[in-house]
């Protein structure tokens, strides 16, 4: 049966791991090479790099932090943050990421999803849709969530599916960095209008956390942060807690 | 030295980093005749069949040979698929053929959620003992991302099911194969891999 992923994701800032909450906030959480290897030692499933700060500050995804990373695990690795050309992702990719994960540039020109989902194939090209509640809708917010998008996120969804996406990394602005839990609603709502796999991202504060954005939320995955960095809780013990309640999870011995 | 096979078909830069980690050593070959007389040939892959397409007539010909002379032939994803006779997703272009049989899309299941591409983490479910999956149980984790599968026959070590069940591992006589990726499937992955170094080191 295939099991639900658990993926960390290293917030990295001049190469080194931050964590913010709601987008703001920023502060340090360690070295992005140190933590991978912790995290591949307790049966993470994959690991995501976003360059937070990449959009605004007009920086490129650092080919060193992901050259730092990929030497820790053989896991897959995703690159995001300020991927805006074929060319960033072919430096992404080179660096050693197996999928590039697009946001704002996806938006502004879909097409650079079915172009990169020529070369390199459907399953290397996530977008990445940061959100947030407006009635009761979900709003798209794009350049790290301070610029509305006017956008619908089921319906981008969709239409990102459409363009060659291979996954959906659904991140909750109202919750990010929280821990009061991933928004179920928003995700079961893009996970059931699309076919390819979805990640939920924003609010993880707690183990049931998990088991509700996987039964109510409809997720294939779950992404986060916080809840790993500072080793309150780890990777292995959340997924034997998954198992325990009939989610599949993979286990290491 | 091993022969890794780069037609064009995605980024092979995983599957060269862990063959480094292991000690292999290996090439890529630029001309057909290059797979001539080499250790064993490894054809990776991700993405769409259609790719293959570049491993045209020499191509197919030239490991054809290799393999007739007992060369070990090691197909990665795409490249497993490759080594039967062809593809639902490019019907037009030929598999090299040394396993019967045809590659077809997986059907999914919308109402119990198995959506289509099959991506993560599956259970590799033991038909047969085999040399790849040496020091492995039935069970195993490892990490797949694909739309299209291999049907299940006596070529088949090990089964994995997402709605349908396909071949996972494939394993005749000096033809093997995997629909997942090894090289992105931690240590179970490491070990398909070492295994398959370990039978080539012996024939060596």
């Amino acid at each position: 049966m295939l099991t639900k992923r658990i993926i960390a994701c290293l917030d990295v800032r001049d190469g080194q791991v931050v964590k913010g909450v709601q987008f703001q906030e920023l502060r340090h959480a360690g070295d992005p090479g140190e933590l991978a290897r912790r995290y591949n030692v307790e049966g993470i499933d994959e690991v995501v790099i976003l360059d937070i700060t990449a959009t605004l500050e007009k920086r490129q995804a650092l080919a060193k932090t992901i050259a730092a990373v990929a030497r820790e695990i053989f896991l897959p690795l995703t690159v995001g943050g300020g991927i805006r050309t074929e060319e960033d992702a072919d430096a992404a990719v080179e660096a050693g990421a197996d999928k590039v994960s697009l946001n704002t540039a996806a938006l502004k020109n879909p097409g650079l999803i079915t172009t990169l989902a020529r070369r390199y194939g459907s399953q290397a090209v996530i977008v990445a849709i940061d959100a947030k509640r407006r009635e009761d809708k979900f709003a798209v917010f794009v350049r790290s969530g301070t610029s509305d998008a006017a956008r619908d996120a089921v319906e981008w969804a969709r239409e990102a599916e459409a363009h060659g996406a291979g996954e959906i990394l659904l991140t909750s602005m109202d919750r990010d960095g929280t821990r009061a839990g991933f928004d179920c609603e928003m995700t079961a709502a893009v996970s059931d209008a699309v076919n390819i796999p979805v990640i939920a991202s924003g609010g993880a504060g707690s183990f049931e956390h998990f088991t509700d954005v996987f039964t109510r939320g409809h997720a294939d995955a779950a992404l986060a942060a916080s809840i790993f960095h500072y080793a309150e809780s780890s990777v292995a013990d959340l997924k034997r807690y998954l198992r325990e309640r009939g989610i599949p999870t993979r286990l290491v011995s | 030295m091993i022969a890794l096979v780069d037609y064009g078909a995605g980024n092979l830069t995983s599957v060269r980093k862990a063959f480094s980690t292991l000690g292999a050593r290996f090439f890529t070959p630029t001309t057909p005749g290059e797979c001539a007389d080499v250790a064993a040939i490894v054809v990776p892959g991700v993405g769409h069949f259609g790719a293959t397409a570049a491993l045209d007539a020499p191509w197919r010909e030239a490991i054809s040979a290799a393999v007739v002379r007992g060369t070990p032939l090691f197909g990665i994803c795409v490249g497993m698929q490759w080594l039967f006779e062809g593809s639902d997703e490019a019907p037009g272009v030929p598999g090299l053929g040394a396993l019967p049989g045809r590659i077809a899309r997986l059907d999914g299941n919308a109402t119990e959620r198995l959506k289509v591409p099959h991506v993560g983490w599956n259970a590799l479910d033991f038909t047969r003992p085999a040399r790849l999956l040496d020091g492995l149980a039935s069970g195993a984790q490892v990490y797949f991302t694909h739309s299209f599968a291999a049907p299940v026959t006596d070529a088949c070590a090990a089964a994995t099911t997402h709605a349908n069940t396909f071949a996972s591992v494939v394993e005749r006589d000096n033809v093997f194969g995997v629909q997942f990726h090894p090289e992105k499937s931690s240590d179970a992955g490491l070990r398909i891999l070492r295994n398959f170094l370990d039978l080539v080191g012996d024939r060596a």
